[in-house]
């Protein structure tokens, strides 16, 4: 490939490969099954446009199955969000440039719900964070975060550098976390444990492992779970002994016995509670309300039409959904989205609310300063953009969406 | 050339030589989180660098945070000219690195003695990656 034989965007993506996993101290190059890759206007930019064009020119082609991240325009709500033309015009390039290199504009944070669930020990290459750390930890496959350009080089050649979570040396648990005390009712429960754990513990390579869950957690609690480590942590792995494939026992996450030095911490719900209370109220308003960052499964979408069926948004609040089309599409078909359509909540197809394009005009001019959401990692990952964030539980959003006042 | 006043040590690192002027973070940073993209200030509210530009400098950060971004964003703001001349990582993540290379933009993880305890903001600094040293050249007026 380095020759040039197969091709110059080939050559390019091994090159810009093998320089990657120089700096990791890579050994070789694994063979992979699956990637996914985020690319979208919105941080791509013309520079990144540019580059995928030059790359379909020189002939850049997928030769494994590619998925795409969720993007940030959903063309069918950008002119009443007031996103700009010519972005828009600049997305649609972009996911024609992607279409034409074989890659499958599937526009989803969630496809290790709705696309994709590799098995154990395949070896992927994924971004966004959320779908490595699921794809690590609940299927025990294995993957690094894979940005963009990098997932996408993946696809072009096949294989990835095998270093960080390709290795089981890496995979091995690092420290304790006991929730027995937590009851962890919500999805916003248990972002806030990941938020908790993530902050206090910020490293790629640390890997916590949860004890004494008190019932099966379901996947969406543990989509939750893992994108707020991952967001707050910057985390991409973790165990939760008897849940997740390589931790049956907590000897089998720390891969032997478990040193009695380990860091054991202790999370409960005056943990949890406390993690609420620590969010400020800005200047009160409740103007905004999003369930988004990650995309919201087809329980999740069931769970809001029931919380909002006959309510209303209230006056002067905005309140924001974000799945993926088959989610929707589902959701259409169950008679999930009339509910939600019918109270005034903007269901948006294909996006994540943080990234939308043109979000920091939107917020000046809509006068949005309080943003409350039961993610805790969107309440992370939005800062740049000068929201003050609020975490509130599901049902608790609904409510603040609904009376236009901060619970 | 003079001989530098100190030397930091790195793990590993990408990139040519660069020189300029550090900025040195107590906290973590993700350009998704932290940036605005369109300037090079640092915009989250409450960032211990909040109101910083980071364009043509050196950066210290501690940790890295989240997040898929930087992969492209990187890419961008280099694109844009509002780029930084290198980032020095305490603990990095593969997108920053990922991001980097893309950008041509110097990267390094691990480093001793901690600049947070040598260096100050306003510090004039060379990095020199394949020696893996960040030379400390002269002080911040």
């Amino acid at each position: 490939m380095l020759d040039g034989a197969e091709g110059e965007a080939v050559r390019r993506a091994l090159a810009y490969q093998l320089e990657v996993g120089r700096f990791f101290g890579a050994e070789e190059f694994v063979e992979i099954t699956n990637a996914h890759m985020m690319g979208d206007i919105e941080v791509l930019g013309d520079t990144g446009l540019a580059f995928l064009k030059e790359m379909r020119d020189l002939g850049a082609r997928a030769r494994i199955p590619i998925t795409t991240n969720a993007r940030c325009i959903d063309f069918a709500w950008a002119e009443r969000l007031g996103q700009d033309a010519t972005e828009c015009g600049k997305e649609r390039e972009v996911i024609a440039t992607l279409a034409d290199m074989n890659i499958l504009t599937t526009d989803t944070c969630i496809n290790y719900q709705t696309l994709y669930q590799p098995h154990l020990n395949e070896r992927v290459a994924w971004g966004d964070t959320g779908t490595c750390i699921y794809a690590n930890s609940v299927f025990g496959a294995r993957t690094n975060f894979e940005s963009g350009p990098a997932a996408m080089a993946s696809a072009i050649t096949g294989r990835t550098p095998a270093y960080g979570f390709q290795l089981d040396r890496l995979r091995i648990g690092s420290f304790i976390v006991d929730i027995s005390g937590a009851a962890l009712v919500d999805l916003a429960d248990w972002g806030a444990l990941g938020k908790i754990v993530g902050e206090g513990h910020q490293s790629y390579y640390a890997v916590p492992v949860f004890t004494g869950f008190r019932r099966p957690p379901l996947a969406d609690e543990l989509k939750q779970l893992g994108c707020a480590l991952a967001s707050y942590g910057s985390m991409g792995m973790f165990h939760m002994v008897g849940v997740t494939p390589q931790a049956r026992t907590v000897e089998e996450a720390f891969g032997g016995a478990v040193s009695s030095a380990v860091e054991r911490m202790v999370i409960d719900d005056a943990g949890i509670a406390a993690v609420y209370r620590r969010f400020s109220l800005g200047g009160g308003d409740a103007k905004l309300v999003v369930f988004s960052g990650p995309q919201l499964s087809l329980f999740e979408m069931k769970t809001l039409s029931e919380l909002f069926a006959g309510r209303k948004v209230a006056r002067g609040t905005s309140c924001f959904v974000t799945t993926s089309n088959g989610v929707i599409s589902a959701a259409r078909k169950l008679g999930y989205m009339q509910p939600l359509e019918d109270a005034g909540v903007a269901v948006l197809e294909g996006v994540c609310f943080y990234i939308l394009q043109n979000l920091s005009p939107m917020r000046e001019k809509n006068g949005w300063q309080n943003m409350v959401s039961n993610s805790a990692k969107i309440v992370n990952i939005i800062g740049a953009h000068r929201f003050n964030t609020i975490l509130r539980r599901t049902a608790e959003c609904v409510e603040i969406a609904c009376t236009g006042q901060l619970a | 050339m003079s001989a530098p006043l100190l030397t930091i040590a790195l793990s590993r690192a990408f990139g040519p030589v660069v020189e300029g002027e550090a900025v040195v973070s107590d906290e973590g940073f993700s350009p998704r989180y932290d940036l605005d993209r369109w300037t090079g200030l640092i915009s989250k509210p409450g960032h211990k660098l909040e109101g910083t530009n980071i364009r043509d400098k050196i950066c210290f950060f501690p940790t890295a945070k989240g997040g898929i971004a930087a992969g492209w964003a990187f890419n961008d703001i280099k694109g844009k000219g509002i780029a930084p001349k290198a980032f020095i990582f305490g603990v990095t993540n593969p997108v920053m690195v990922q991001g980097a290379v893309l950008a041509g933009i110097v990267i390094s993880e691990g480093w001793s003695p901690d600049p947070r305890n040598v260096l100050r903001t306003g510090d004039w600094v060379r990095v020199d990656p394949a020696r893996l040293v960040v030379e400390l050249l002269r002080r911040a007026a």
